[in-house]
């Protein structure tokens, strides 16, 4: 046995107060390693929803809210798009695809859009990724509904599934559109974005059930049949969607279109590139993120002062074991060291386990995240600095321990070798 | 017999007093000597051991051990001295509690590559000294602080002997015991101090104990500082 195994006998003697020391510290480097990670996944997973768009297109509005109603399903739209100028858009050379958005409409909770092939042919999330079915087909008869993969999954839909859609999107009191019974036609492979939260309607669907809604709520009589609604399809189609979601042929172009788009004569439309945009968000919740970072580097602070007051309380118990050691021909360094092994010891047991935490919170919030966010949080190895951080609380909780070691090192010189009872 | 410990006009004055609590004109102690020293409290009993010791550092005067004088040493080579040369017995209390007999025994040899040495078989030598102390084997592997109080000082001896130190210090090792067991005790300890042919410094203030030994010493005879004051 050497010096660290008298450590670790040591603390083994002690071992409530210790075990409570390291759970100190393990709950602030869970918090801190925590803070980082969700940090860190949350802004990817966002990343990853729009990541195939170059350009969202909506009413003049805040960049921010732009992106986050059109693509995340976070607030609402305060103003359409008309259809005219969806058509325009649409037409422009440099413009390679519009997916159209027709939001409004939900179904227990989950959000209704509105679109058109285009969304299921050049939609990309993630590293360039299509969207894929995972059963059954697009749209093919007109009240078709594709669903996203959480919402099959929590409403336990299968393809042939009678649903009815329900006005509005808030939770209280929705008006449904139960004359227009739909079927689940298809459902999307997960892609961990928001898509998995949404189901897909056709434009001219979109219309068909809100025919006599014109004033907000239906007026009475004043609805199409599901069959006339059917015979007239193709003529069927919104005077409005609620934002575009723009594939150009080059990204250069973008700088471009969106001037254009901000100077649109006929309708006040806001542009924005969700890249851009999202850097507008981070330095939003940077303010929130740092100071989360400095709780948690207090809380780091509290848990290694936590330590140095269990070192240094135990200490005046230990200045028998310290006697007794020196007396056996321990030299002060040795006891000094002795007491910086075992806060180490307390520390590395401490991070470990606090990176433990972090992990099992993490696997516990995903799906939390999920359904509430539709943000897809993977488990990732901590990035190189963050294993720096962790190394230099380490070395802190090494520093901190200089404290009682020094005065141990100074008591076992001044002490002798009287052993005090 | 060749002279171990040579105490040469010493003196030794805690910091911040203003006169000195130890002041020994001469003392000797030979090789495999087994020497009394007996003195009320108060008497500079535990200053001489930890001067002795090489704990402290005299303040004027020398202290040979086998021809190498310890006031002249650094704090690191007293240290390791006392590692390599003394065992110490102390009144009470002198286990470490949370490890078991048998590592208490070895701890000096951790120390002490020479006296690890000097043991030989460091684990063996442990069980021999604890046997020859008359522990039981079943003992070995308890926690320190489960065994009785005269059972914690015969492992304080078997830990003082371990890997043959020139010099054991005793700081009244029996002033805890009842008296059948003090009796008891010595002959355990003269046993294995004899076996291993070191040399003994034994304080008490019991002086029944004395004649047991080869020579005793008046402890406020021997310091005159006592006196001075």
């Amino acid at each position: 046995m050497n010096l660290l195994g008298l450590a670790w006998r040591s603390l083994l003697n002690r071992r409530f107060a210790v075990i409570l020391t390291i759970c100190t510290i393990a709950l602030s480097i869970g918090l801190v390693v925590l803070v980082e990670q969700l940090r860190s996944e949350v802004r990817q997973g966002f990343h990853r929803s729009v990541s195939g768009v170059d350009l969202i297109v909506g009413a003049r509005t805040a960049p921010v809210q732009l992106l986050l109603y059109s693509v995340f399903g976070i607030g609402d739209a305060t103003n359409d798009i008309s259809w005219q100028t969806y058509t325009e858009l649409k037409e422009l050379p440099e413009v390679e695809w519009a997916i159209p958005m027709a939001l409004g409409d939900s179904h227990r909770g989950f959000r209704v859009m509105g679109t058109s092939e285009a969304f299921f042919e050049h939609y990309r999330f993630g590293n360039r990724e299509a969207l894929r079915l995972a059963e059954g087909r697009v749209f093919e008869d007109l009240f078709d509904v594709v669903i996203g993969a959480q919402v099959a999954r929590r409403l336990g839909y299968d393809p042939g599934e009678q649903i009815v859609l329900a006005h509005g999107t808030g939770n209280v009191a929705l008006q449904s559109h139960d004359d227009h019974p739909f079927t689940v036609r298809g459902i999307l492979a997960p892609t961990g974005t928001p898509v998995d939260q949404q189901l897909y309607i056709s434009l001219a669907a979109h219309r068909a059930i809100h025919i006599g809604w014109e004033s907000g709520v239906q007026r009475p009589g004043a609805g199409i049949d599901p069959d006339s609604a059917r015979a007239r399809a193709d003529e069927l189609r919104p005077n409005s969607v609620t934002a575009i979601l723009l594939g150009l042929t080059t990204r250069a172009a973008a700088f471009g279109l969106q001037r254009r788009i901000n100077e649109y004569r006929q309708e006040a439309l806001s542009g924005i590139m969700p890249g851009i945009t999202l850097q507008q968000l981070w330095r939003i919740t940077g303010l929130a993120e740092q100071v989360l970072r400095v709780v948690a580097a207090l809380v780091v602070l509290a848990g290694l002062l936590g330590m140095l007051t269990v070192l240094l309380t135990t200490l005046n118990e230990r200045r028998r074991e310290m006697a007794i050691l020196r007396a056996n021909g321990a030299r002060p360094w040795q006891i000094a060291s002795l007491l910086v092994f075992e806060a180490g010891l307390i520390a590395a047991a401490g991070i470990v386990l606090g990176v433990a935490l972090a992990v099992v919170v993490q696997v516990a919030a995903a799906p939390w995240l999920l359904t509430n966010l539709g943000l897809h949080v993977g488990l990732s190895w901590p990035e190189p600095w963050q294993i720096g951080v962790l190394g230099a609380i380490f070395v802190a909780g090494l520093l901190v321990a200089l404290v009682p070691a020094f005065l141990a090192y100074r008591r076992t010189l001044a002490d002798g070798m009287q052993v005090k009872t | 017999m060749t002279e171990l410990l040579n105490v040469d006009q010493l003196q030794f004055t805690w910091p911040g007093d203003a006169r000195p609590v130890l002041a020994v004109e001469s003392l000797t102690l030979a090789e495999g000597e087994k020497v009394f020293l007996y003195g009320p409290s108060g008497s500079g009993k535990s200053t001489l051991l930890a001067v002795i010791g090489g704990l402290v550092r005299p303040g004027a005067g020398h202290l040979f051990f086998r021809g190498q004088d310890l006031a002249a040493m650094r704090g690191s080579q007293r240290d390791r001295f006392r590692a390599e040369h003394l065992g110490v017995i102390f009144q009470q209390f002198n286990l470490l509690p949370w490890l078991d007999l048998h590592a208490n025994v070895m701890l000096p040899c951790r120390f002490s590559r020479a006296r690890a040495r000097r043991a030989g078989n460091v684990r063996s030598a442990a069980k021999q000294l604890l046997q020859a102390m008359d522990l039981d084997p079943s003992l070995w592997s308890r926690r320190a602080d489960r065994l009785s109080v005269g059972q914690q000082q015969r492992v304080a001896a078997a830990r003082a002997l371990i890997g043959r130190p020139a010099l054991i210090l005793a700081d009244e090792p029996t002033s805890a015991l009842d008296s059948d067991r003090r009796q008891a005790f010595l002959e355990l300890l003269f046993a294995q101090v004899e076996a291993a042919g070191s040399s003994l410094l034994f304080v008490s203030h019991d002086r029944d104990l004395a004649r047991r030994f080869d020579r005793a010493i008046d402890l406020t005879e021997l310091n005159t500082a006592g006196f001075s004051a």
